[in-house]
């Protein structure tokens, strides 16, 4: 069981990587580094835009910079941890969101974690997602507010949450709620959904509480210029709050960041304890974002990145509709990851990604407590740096293993493809 | 009628009292005659305690229609996300030009740098950048996944090899981000109905860390032992059930609010004796404290097994950034699968993985810049004591090294913007870069504030002479 997490690879995480093979020592208990690699295609990092190793846009300048600034800067932004990189990468950000203004940080978790604190506090309320991050929860749990949770991207249930929740207070502890923040994800990992964002904005305006939008997954890959979640279904990044995202998925860096108007990020600047106490981010790292957006945008003078957006569509849009057709039970569509759930246990997903492995083939396998108990799933992570040989080759031990551990629930669709009416397709 | 109604009023009131006083008149009860009036307090007793038993009036309660809750959702008003923006919040930090080593640009200008906590020099190591270097070109720059899907890269388990070689400890796991160390170690052992006990100077990751874990928490004062001793004698003896819970100490090595090192021997003489278990930060005393660099535990003559879990930053004495937690094995392989910030996040960068490789290789190896460090601290010391308006509040071979205010205006917020001017005025006048405490109102910490200067092996004499006639011109002139 032990042998599907944690596998070391001994390359970058790129379309394809070196996986190191362990010996098994004493049952589970001890295993060792062979000198074995073995050549696997990468389905399991999140290098969903192909950064994820040498760039030749972005690794030099990266060097570049590294031998400026060095490594670290040992302090933290506040005192002298703020080097003009950083100053860029902030400008950078908040014109690609379309924001005032943004903060960054050193790791995504501790975003969440540490801003949700200092936003709200006792005698606030927070609605989440049932589905939410560790992080998020782990944030509302630190910052003293009451917690409510609704059904899973389920619009109706947060609107009956809310007047529930506004309503009742008054009336039977004339204590109103302070404020009401709403939190939800862009594209929630272990489903591969995307959320209801359109709706979820107008329920929010209409009941006066905040929405904090959580791109982890979702920035860089999605809508036309990797935008994210806004671009994609049409909503003003005005009428949301708080944006927050990540940059170890689609920017292969590290770090996270909160977009918002210029006083909220003033005031977080001034009280985040992340901001004033915790080192800043890597100097390198933070220059190969930049780097990287500079590539989404077309303004290292190419169309890489307008190339890289297009063939992680139509990549994924291609690997979805012929596991669909092959008889596997897949999530809802989306446009950089596919997950197909199992109603059974997490065993025979092990036992396929084992044999997976042996084909060269590498997956996630997800069980509890990432997932309900019962609901296993294997979580397929496409990338731009795929090409279709590459799918058409997993595509093939995909099914073998899937017909060899008895994991194709529905029967396979005829040769010619179905429509599909509840995805969302870009045009 | 008049009269009549009198004449009745007497009769009844003489035949009650005659009912009253007439079988009483001859009780003695506990050897107080019992009057009739006994008899009229009981009956109101009686009256009371019936009335009080019933329950409250309460109109039935109908639900509130759709138009009423329509009513009190468009009444209701939030306050705004955030509270208005005051001056003080306006202020911003010096942005860098260049790398934050012993000097460093600021404006167009060099600038002595006191504000980097590079206390052995290793900011643009030859050997770092190399190492650095080379794993960019091989691995990029992030790990695309976290450890449990494809993000463990071979350097990763390279690092954390040689840390535990390095410190002498079975094995050590490696978290993304410094501050989130403390802050997913403490609740991955520390549940609901543990004790805790901490000092009451720990820095906010441990606080927060504190709070997440749900467990009981008992702080003693800073660094003192006797107030620690106490503390655990009195949590022994008063409470009983204390013996079938788990209990712990956790400190700093060295601490970030005030420049205190933690007395390791008589903490470790203590847990023996109180049978606590012992959770040390080591951010600020790796590669800095202990003839070979190796922390408090070789700075005390301690075997480090004595402590049961370590963590330590690496963004401080290893120019690198992340954290890690050492101890044994089982502890470690725990948190592989129980540390929310270790599980759920992204992993460390391979190049900052292998630049902590290169510089623990490089402490090895030089062992001389522990002792240019240690002769630093001493001649800033040297040159700080006589400062007037300050005094100095840090343990003399600790290398961050704190002047607290000695007369405080009362408000905490005064003496920050107090403070900060102090430390803006060094900037623009002496081109010296100190740290002004500064505290977000999520921080518990109540410990004096000051200006900190964090001293490193790469200071030349001139520079600490520079840093020791500024601070103390301008304590002159802004403190008296």
């Amino acid at each position: 069981m032990k042998d599907c997490f944690a596998r070391p690879i001994a390359s970058a995480p790129d379309a394809w990587f070196d996986m190191v093979e362990r010996d098994w020592n004493d049952g589970e208990k001890v295993r060792d580094r062979t000198t074995k690699r073995r050549r696997c295609l990468n389905l399991g990092s999140y290098n969903y835009l192909g950064f994820g190793s040498f760039d030749e846009y972005c690794t030099p300048r990266v060097i570049e910079s590294l031998k400026k600034f060095s490594a670290s800067t040992c302090s933290s932004r506040v005192d002298a941890g703020t080097t003009s990189v950083h100053v860029e990468l902030e400008e950078c950000v908040a014109k690609y969101v379309r924001k005032h203004s943004a903060i960054v940080f050193g790791m995504g978790y501790a975003t969440n974690s540490f801003i949700i604190p200092v936003l709200i506090g006792k005698g606030g309320l927070i609605i989440s997602d049932s589905l939410n991050h560790s992080s998020i929860i782990n944030g509302a749990r630190g910052s003293g507010a009451n917690i409510r949770i609704f059904q899973h991207n389920t619009p109706s249930h947060l609107e009956r949450i809310l007047r529930e929740e506004i309503a009742e207070r008054q009336t039977k502890t004339h204590k109103p709620w302070k404020k009401i923040i709403v939190i939800v994800e862009g594209i929630y990992s272990m489903e591969g959904e995307i959320c209801k964002l359109p709706e979820i904005v107008s329920i929010c305006k209409k009941y006066k509480a905040y929405v904090y939008l959580d791109e982890a997954h979702s920035i860089g890959a999605i809508g036309n210029t990797g935008r994210g979640v806004c671009e994609l279904l049409g909503v003003n990044t005005a009428d949301v709050d708080i944006m927050m995202g990540t940059f170890s998925k689609s920017f292969a860096s590290c770090g996270g960041y909160i977009a918002g108007s210029k006083e909220l990020i003033q005031y977080l600047k001034h009280h985040c304890p992340a901001h004033l106490y915790a080192t800043s981010i890597s100097t390198p790292s933070a220059q190969q974002i930049i780097s990287a957006i500079r590539v989404i945008l077309g303004e290292d003078g190419s169309n890489r990145g307008a190339q890289k957006l297009a063939r992680i569509r139509e990549n994924s849009n291609y690997f979805r509709s012929e596991l669909r057709n092959m008889g596997f039970k897949g999530m809802l569509a989306r446009k950089c990851k596919f997950l197909y759930q199992n109603e059974s246990h997490l065993l025979p997903h092990k036992r396929a990604n084992s044999k997976r492995n042996m084909k060269q083939v590498a997956i996630a396998v997800v069980g509890f407590p990432a997932t309900p108990l019962m609901l296993g799933r294997a979580r397929i992570c496409i990338s731009a740096s795929h090409s279709k040989q590459d799918l058409i080759k997993a595509l093939e031990v995909i099914s073998k293993v899937g017909d060899l551990t008895g994991i194709k629930y529905f029967p396979a669709a005829p040769k010619k493809q179905e429509a599909e009416k509840d995805t969302i397709k870009l045009v | 009628m008049d009269t009549n109604l009198v004449e009745m009023c007497r009769a009844g009131l003489k035949w009650f009292t005659m009912l009253l006083d007439a079988p009483s008149a001859r009780i003695v009860l506990f050897g107080v005659r019992i009057q009739g009036h006994i008899f009229v307090e009981v009956l109101l007793g009686f009256v009371i305690v019936f009335l009080l038993s019933q329950k409250s009036y309460k109109p039935p309660q109908r639900p509130l229609t759709e138009q009423e809750i329509d009513e009190l959702c468009d009444e209701w008003v939030p306050e705004p996300l955030i509270p208005p923006i005051t001056q003080d919040m306006r202020h911003e930090p010096p942005v860098l030009e260049s790398a934050a080593g012993p000097h460093t640009t600021v404006d167009g200008k060099d600038v002595v740098n006191f504000a980097s906590a590079n206390y052995l020099g290793l900011i643009g190591h030859q050997k770092l950048l190399e190492s650095c270097t080379s794993a960019l070109e091989k691995y990029g720059v992030g790990s695309c996944g976290p450890r449990g899907f494809y993000g463990t890269i071979d350097v990763h388990i390279d690092c954390e090899t040689r840390i535990s070689k390095f410190l002498g400890t079975p094995d050590t796991i490696l978290y993304s981000y410094g501050l989130s160390t403390m802050f997913s170690t403490i609740p991955c052992f520390c549940k609901r109905g543990d004790i805790i006990v901490a000092d009451e100077g720990v820095h906010w990751g441990i606080q927060n860390g504190l709070q997440l874990s749900r467990s009981t928490i008992i702080y003693f004062k800073h660094n003192d032992m006797d107030s620690l001793r106490s503390t655990l004698e009195k949590i022994m003896t008063k409470n009983k059930r204390s013996k079938n819970l788990r209990r712990y100490i956790v400190a700093e090595a060295v601490y970030q609010n005030s420049g205190q090192i933690a007395p390791l021997d008589e903490i470790v003489k203590l847990k023996e004796k109180y049978r606590f278990r012992v959770i040390l930060d080591e951010s600020n005393s790796l590669g800095v404290l202990g003839r070979s660099g190796r922390g408090l535990a070789e700075h005390h003559g301690v075997p480090i097994e004595k402590i049961d879990v370590v963590t330590a930053a690496m963004g401080h004495a290893l120019a690198t950034e992340g954290g890690f937690c050492t101890g044994n094995a089982r502890i470690i392989d725990y948190q592989r699968l129980s540390s929310s910030g270790y599980v759920f996040s992204a992993s460390l960068p391979p190049y900052l993985a292998s630049a902590a490789i290169t510089a623990i290789d490089v402490i090895d190896q030089n062992p001389e810049l522990l002792v240019k460090m240690k002769q630093n601290i001493a001649l800033l010391w040297k040159g700080l004591k006589d400062i007037k308006g300050m005094s100095l509040a840090s343990d003399p071979e600790s290398p961050i090294v704190f002047l607290k205010l000695e007369k405080s205006s009362g408000s905490t917020k005064d003496d920050l913007l107090l403070l900060e001017k102090m430390a803006d005025r060094a900037l623009k006048e002496d081109s010296l870069l100190v740290v002004s405490s500064k505290k977000s109102f999520l921080d518990k910490c109540r410990l004096p504030v000051g200006i900190k200067l964090f001293v490193s092996a790469g200071h030349s004499d001139s520079d600490l002479i520079k840093a020791s006639e500024s601070l103390k011109r301008l304590a002159s002139e802004l403190l008296l």
